[in-house]
Formats: structure tokens, C-alpha cells, sequence
């Protein structure tokens, strides 16, 4: 599979998920550059971590006018994988291709620890190597993480399952302190309506070698070879 | 000429950061302060062009950049 991981000036976890993807699972992996006009032929999409233009007006916020994006943008208009991780999710939002915003952390910090998260739908590109209600040990890094969406929208993303992470508690359990940045519903990772593109505020390129910690990032990487096959 | 375009967070949408200041201006002593939210300002200056153009320009930036509609709302003055 072709992966290609989208650069901007500020983006810090491009060379993580380049890692990952390339030597730790074997994938044919490259930087596009936020500027170019071409996404070589990729198979999936990856928004990386980081902080595009220093979070400058809000996060994700002008990333969103980079020249590549309207190529991205087409790209999962026309149900090609993309996924946003952190920033990237940030940057999907501005661009309205998954619904809702990012709020400050509901206890103004900047939240850098490890957070278990539930999958909450395995019919997916990104989780069907995973069981429903497995729970993945990723960390997480951001300050703008608490996601905002009104009740009409709500309703539709709960009726159209579209949550596809939640924050938990180690035994699966849901409970207001599990839900480290307030986000409503406790939703940590989101798809859209049709499914092909994904937001998620945990790092998985960060728990993608036993090393390092946790393992569980791989099962979103490997949802998506598996999907891609 | 100079436009000011304040955004701030829609009434429905909880600030959190407006609340530690009304926290920390209650521990002052100011006990009369019922409420904070915070914004951001942004002052543009701009070519003399009509008022008409003004009158659709700047709402369309203000809508389209300034501000995350979805979270936010704006107002817009000229100041200069």
C-alpha cells in the first residue's frame, strides 16, 4: 500500500508515522509537501501530529488553505482513506470534512500521558482488526482536544455510528474523570458519514512498538492494509 | 482605513478560559463580576473601497478564516 504522509511547516509527528509505517510495518511511505499539488498516487492519506503554523488563529486553522488541500479534500469527497491524528483531526475539522470543532481542554493544560480508548465500531477502514469494546493504551498530546458538535449533528453522527473511539477507563467503563479533555460523548476518534475518513486525537505512531510501551497503534494501521488488500 | 473584527464564543458554547479569569478576578474580591468570555480582536487595515464592498467583504472573511463558525460568532465595526 502507498501512504502519503502530508507535511506542513509545524508538523512534528511526520517522520513518527513515516517510521512506522515504513520500517515497522513495510509499507511503500513518502512526504507530500503541503505546497505541491500531488498526492502520488497514494492509497490512504495521513494528516500528521504536530503543530501547523504554530496553532496560529486555531488549530488546524490556516493548515486548512495549504495548496494540497483541495486535492485532499477531492480525494475523500471521491471515498479515498484519509486520516487525521491530532492536528491532523484539528485540520479535517476546519476543512469540514468531519463535523464539529475543537475546544480547549476543559482543565486548560495541555494533556501529554497515555489514555485508554474504547472502539466503539470495528466496521470501518481503520478498526476492523480490532474486537467492538477492545480497549487501546495510546497517548495522547494536545491542548485543543475537547470536541464540540451541536445536538442536531450529534444526534446524526450517534445515529450513523460514526464514534469510533472513545476515552475510558482501563476496564472499558466509561466516567467523567476517563474523559481527560471533556470532550462531549467522550469521543476521542470519529469517521465520517461514509466512513472513509477518520480523526482521532490519540497517537497511534507513537504505540506502534512494544519498546516503546504499547502495540495498540499498530491495529489502526493494520485495519487500514487490511481494508486497502 | 482600519476595520475591528471581534469573534467570541456563541452563548452555547462553553469557554473555559473566560471562566478562569472570572475565577481569578472573584478571588481579587471583584464579587460583582457575573461572567467573562474571551475573544480575539483582529484590526485590518484595508484600501478605501466602497461601503457596499466592505459591507460584503468583511463578513465573508470574518465567516470564512476569522472565525470557526461552528464555535464561534463575530462582530465587525470601523474604526478608522
Amino acid at each position: 500500500m502507498r501512504f502519503g504522509i502530508v507535511v506542513f511547516p509545524g508538523s512534528n509527528c511526520d517522520y513518527d508515522t513515516l517510521y512506522v509505517l515504513k520500517d515497522v510495518l513495510k509499507q511503500e511511505s513518502f512526504f507530500l509537501w503541503h505546497k505541491d499539488h500531488d498526492l502520488k498516487r497514494a492509497d490512504c492519506i495521513i494528516l500528521p501530529g504536530g503543530f501547523s503554523y504554530g496553532d496560529y488563529l486555531r488549530s488546524g486553522a490556516i493548515a486548512r488553505f495549504s495548496p494540497l488541500m483541495q486535492e485532499i479534500k477531492e480525494f475523500a469527497l471521491s471515498g479515498g482513506i484519509v486520516v487525521g491524528i491530532c492536528n491532523g483531526f484539528q485540520v479535517l475539522l476546519e476543512l469540514g470534512l468531519l463535523p464539529g470543532a475543537m475546544l480547549r481542554n476543559k482543565n486548560l493544560k495541555f494533556l501529554c500521558q497515555y489514555v485508554h480508548v474504547r472502539i466503539e465500531n470495528t466496521e470501518t477502514p481503520f478498526t476492523n482488526k480490532g474486537k467492538l469494546g477492545q480497549v487501546l493504551t495510546i497517548p495522547i498530546a494536545h491542548f485543543d482536544g475537547n470536541y464540540y458538535t451541536d445536538q442536531n449533528n450529534l444526534k446524526k453522527i450517534k445515529q450513523n455510528h460514526q464514534i469510533t473511539l472513545r476515552y475510558c477507563n482501563p476496564d472499558g467503563s466509561l466516567s467523567e474523570k476517563a474523559n481527560v479533555n471533556g470532550s462531549m460523548e467522550q469521543i476521542a476518534g470519529l469517521t465520517n458519514e461514509k466512513r472513509n475518513v477518520l480523526g482521532m486525537m490519540p497517537h497511534p505512531e507513537r504505540a506502534s512498538e512494544s519498546l516503546l510501551g504499547s502495540c495498540d497503534g499498530q491495529i489502526i494501521f493494520k485495519s487500514i492494509i487490511n481494508y486497502l488488500k | 482605513m482600519k476595520v475591528r473584527v471581534l469573534v467570541s464564543f456563541k452563548e452555547s458554547v462553553l469557554d473555559p478560559q473566560g471562566q478562569a479569569v472570572k475565577n481569578a478576578l472573584l478571588t481579587l474580591g471583584y464579587d460583582f463580576i457575573k461572567d467573562v468570555r474571551q475573544g480575539k480582536v483582529f484590526e485590518i487595515e484595508i484600501d478605501h473601497i466602497s461601503q457596499k464592498k466592505i459591507d460584503q467583504v468583511i463578513p465573508e472573511i470574518s465567516h470564512k478564516v476569522l472565525s470557526n463558525p461552528i464555535i464561534e460568532k463575530f462582530d465587525w465595526e470601523i474604526i478608522e
